[in-house]
């Protein structure tokens, strides 16, 4: 349960070794803070990612087996961290980029994006929104991406699983609306991780830390959805009422 | 599988907050008025539990519970009183309002009341509650002869605390939170009086030192006592105002045939949207000065009403809401007399935080009673109220547990929304008399609060 000041107890982390997640969870006050639940891959990251964090002084982090797209398996272990205890936050933040070029060779590689970064997302978001539902309150962070904003030659593979992930979220939103529980959706721009080194650097390119930042002030603030960096909103906005015409010829 | 969606609201779910507003969770309100009924909720209790609500006027998470079914016992407050012998039985529903109403004018005070009367009698004793005499007559719990509650299994008990087979459950449920059992009714004694007006004594005192002084030295020539600090001035000036009930023979001629009258009446209630940030450090101070101008320098044996003395509260309904949509936290505790010092620090603390607070109340405690999750004890309690929103509030607070808990104090179950586990654990030392005894009356863990949650109780 959050207190009355908004420091939470617990956290959820779906993409455990996400490093935009992570800077979430060390941007949050800490003060009330005692078990962090890292769901993800057993890797060597992972383990990584404890160790990190308990070295940050965060207390209780611990790791449970978590794959996106086996979702068969979300309901019994969804159950399992929420019957061990009330989860005050859940940071929805696994998903794959992929590869445009390779996708649209071979459309196996983009059905991966797709089932990992949308229906992996839709299995597991209804299975906690249920559960936050149930115990009365709680929020769940879902990011998504401005690539979702508008589908763009050069990624709309990854772009429309944003786009969908983004429609989902919005819509729980809306559901668990006055149930205590809600729905908190984050939009960045392009985020220096591992996922995009190497890339181009787009304008407004931003750091984990500061996606993190937001994302607990948002929370703080009880919204609904922010962008990161906030002033791509704007950007977004006139980006979304180009024509077609002219929004090709952009450079992607 | 059911077809229903669990994301959907079921009938009477609704959120629920306590007075600060703050950290709403969702529950299953459940109407009850028999004993019959909450033995039935408790029967097809869910996974999350029940817990009795009464008026949620506790300011933090203790009158909720996410997911739970909350029972509002509120339609349980038969009264009968006895008046040769000046004992009360009451539904654990009824508010002191209610019992005031019906027992004034038959001559009769209730033995302890809170800065508001809309509190019931469960929540009462689940709190223990304290108020102006407490350094002469202790809480709540210490005048209730005995209790009625519906157990963990579902069966009724009656529960004294003169009994030996009882009077640990007794004591656990005084103070518990409503975490031992549903309280259905509870009988006790109640103080005979002759009017309905307080015989009042107000003294403006120039700073903190000369409050404490001057309660140290008179406290004990009153029943009741207690000092509003200006929490915005330097020096930490107040308003004592101490006093008893007046005697029927203290009223003017003319008014003795009518000296057991009493309607008191909410003068207004606050807007029903106000916009945040309105209480700042500088709406505050306007608000103090006043408040202390408006005190006479010293002033002895004046008559004031019933309602004026011991609840000025209730003169704004719904006042909770000046604080804006961000709710606000009430921060109470108790430090022996040895560590006084301890006021002024946390004066200055809060201050320093630009923490503006318009009810900051300061008071004397007298003895503790055997209830192991009881607040009060000897020594000093200040109450202030704080926004919510302040940033760097909750490393001040922090910080003042800190101090409170070296000290051997401890904060108010009642008033908290924010302490940490290890705060609670560390200054209730009686916690785990207590569990052992809940866990007797409640072998399943049924009864659940978000307040019991976050302290792990």
């Amino acid at each position: 349960m959050n207190d009355a000041l908004g420091d939470p107890q617990s956290v959820l982390v779906l993409g455990g070794t996400s490093e935009i997640a992570l800077a979430t969870v060390r941007a949050l006050p800490r003060n009330r803070l005692k078990r962090v639940v890292l769901a993800g891959r057993p890797s060597p990251a992972r383990d990584a990612a404890i160790a990190a964090l308990t070295g940050a002084g965060i207390q209780g982090v611990s790791a449970i087996d978590f794959e996106a797209k086996n979702t068969t398996e979300h309901a019994v272990l969804i159950n399992q961290v929420f019957d061990a205890g009330d989860i005050d936050i859940v940071l929805l933040a696994f998903g794959i980029l992929g590869s445009q070029d390779e996708g649209e060779a071979n459309p196996d590689l983009a059905v991966e994006v797709a089932t990992t970064n949308y229906t992996g997302a839709v299995s597991v978001g209804l299975r906690v929104a249920a559960r936050l539902k149930s115990q009365g309150h709680g929020s769940l962070v879902v990011f998504s991406s401005v690539a979702g904003d508008r589908a763009r030659r050069s990624n709309f593979i990854y772009g429309s699983t944003k786009a969908g992930l983004d429609a989902f979220a919005q819509g729980l939103g809306d559901a668990l609306h006055g149930s205590g529980a809600n729905v908190l959706v984050v939009r960045p721009g392009m985020v220096r991780t591992k996922m995009t080194t190497g890339m181009p650097e787009a304008p407004m390119t931003t750091d984990p830390e500061v996606v993190g930042k937001i994302v607990v002030a948002g929370l703080r603030k009880g919204k609904n959805t922010v962008y990161a960096p906030g002033p791509l909103r704007f950007v977004m906005t006139a980006l979304k009422t180009l024509p077609r015409p002219v929004f090709r010829r952009l450079p992607q | 599988m059911s077809n229903k969606s669990p994301l959907r609201l079921d009938e009477g779910e609704q959120l629920l907050t306590g007075w600060g507003r703050t950290s709403p969770s969702l529950a299953k309100v459940v109407p009850v008025s028999t004993v019959e009924q909450v033995q039935q909720c408790i029967k097809v209790s869910g996974p999350r539990g029940v817990l009795a609500r009464g008026l949620g006027r506790s300011y933090g998470d203790a009158a909720q519970s996410g997911g739970a079914s909350v029972l509002d016992l509120t339609a349980m407050s038969t009264i009968a009183l006895t008046a040769s012998t000046g004992s009360v039985r009451v539904g654990a529903g009824a508010s002191i309002h209610d019992l005031l109403l019906a027992t004034v004018p038959a001559g009769f005070f209730v033995p302890v009341t809170a800065g508001t009367r809309h509190v019931t009698v469960g929540g009462a004793i689940a709190a223990d509650i304290h108020g102006k005499n407490h350094h002469v007559e202790g809480s709540f719990g210490s005048h209730v002869s005995e209790i009625q509650l519906v157990d963990g299994r579902g069966a009724p008990q009656s529960l004294t605390p003169d009994d030996p087979q009882t009077r640990e459950r007794f004591w656990a449920t005084v103070g518990g939170m409503g975490l031992t059992g549903v309280m259905t009714e509870a009988t006790f004694k109640m103080l005979p009086i002759t009017s309905s007006m307080m015989s009042v004594d107000t003294e403006r005192c120039a700073d903190l030192d000369d409050v404490m002084a001057r309660m140290i030295e008179r406290d004990s020539q009153y029943r009741y006592s207690v000092a509003w600090i200006d929490s915005v001035s330097a020096t930490g000036r107040g308003v004592l105002t101490r006093g008893d009930h007046a005697a029927v023979d203290q009223l003017p001629v003319a008014k003795r045939a009518t000296a057991l009258d009493y309607g008191p009446k909410a003068l207004a209630s606050a807007p029903g949207l106000i916009p945040g940030g309105l209480l700042n450090k500088f709406t505050v101070r306007a608000f103090n000065e006043a408040w202390y101008r408006k005190a006479p320098k010293s002033e002895q044996g004046a008559l004031q009403p019933i309602s004026e003395f011991f609840h000025p509260l209730d003169f704004v309904k719904d006042w909770n809401r000046v604080y804006g949509p961000g709710g606000f936290v009430q921060y109470q505790f108790v430090v022996p007399d040895g560590a006084a010092e301890i006021i002024g620090i946390a004066l200055r603390k809060l201050q320093g935080v630009g923490a503006p607070s318009f009810l900051t109340v300061l008071k004397r405690f007298g003895a503790a009673n055997p209830a192991p999750l009881s607040f009060p004890q000897p020594g000093w309690t200040l109450a202030a109220d704080v926004p919510a929103g302040i940033p760097g509030l909750a490393a001040v607070l922090d910080e003042l547990d800190e101090l409170v808990a070296n000290a051997g104090g401890r904060l108010y179950l009642a008033k908290d929304s924010r302490q940490s586990p290890e705060m609670f654990v560390r200054t209730y030392p009686l916690l785990t008399q207590w569990q052992r005894t809940r866990n007797q009356m409640d072998p399943k863990g049924i009864f659940k609060s978000d307040l019991a949650r976050r302290l792990s109780l």
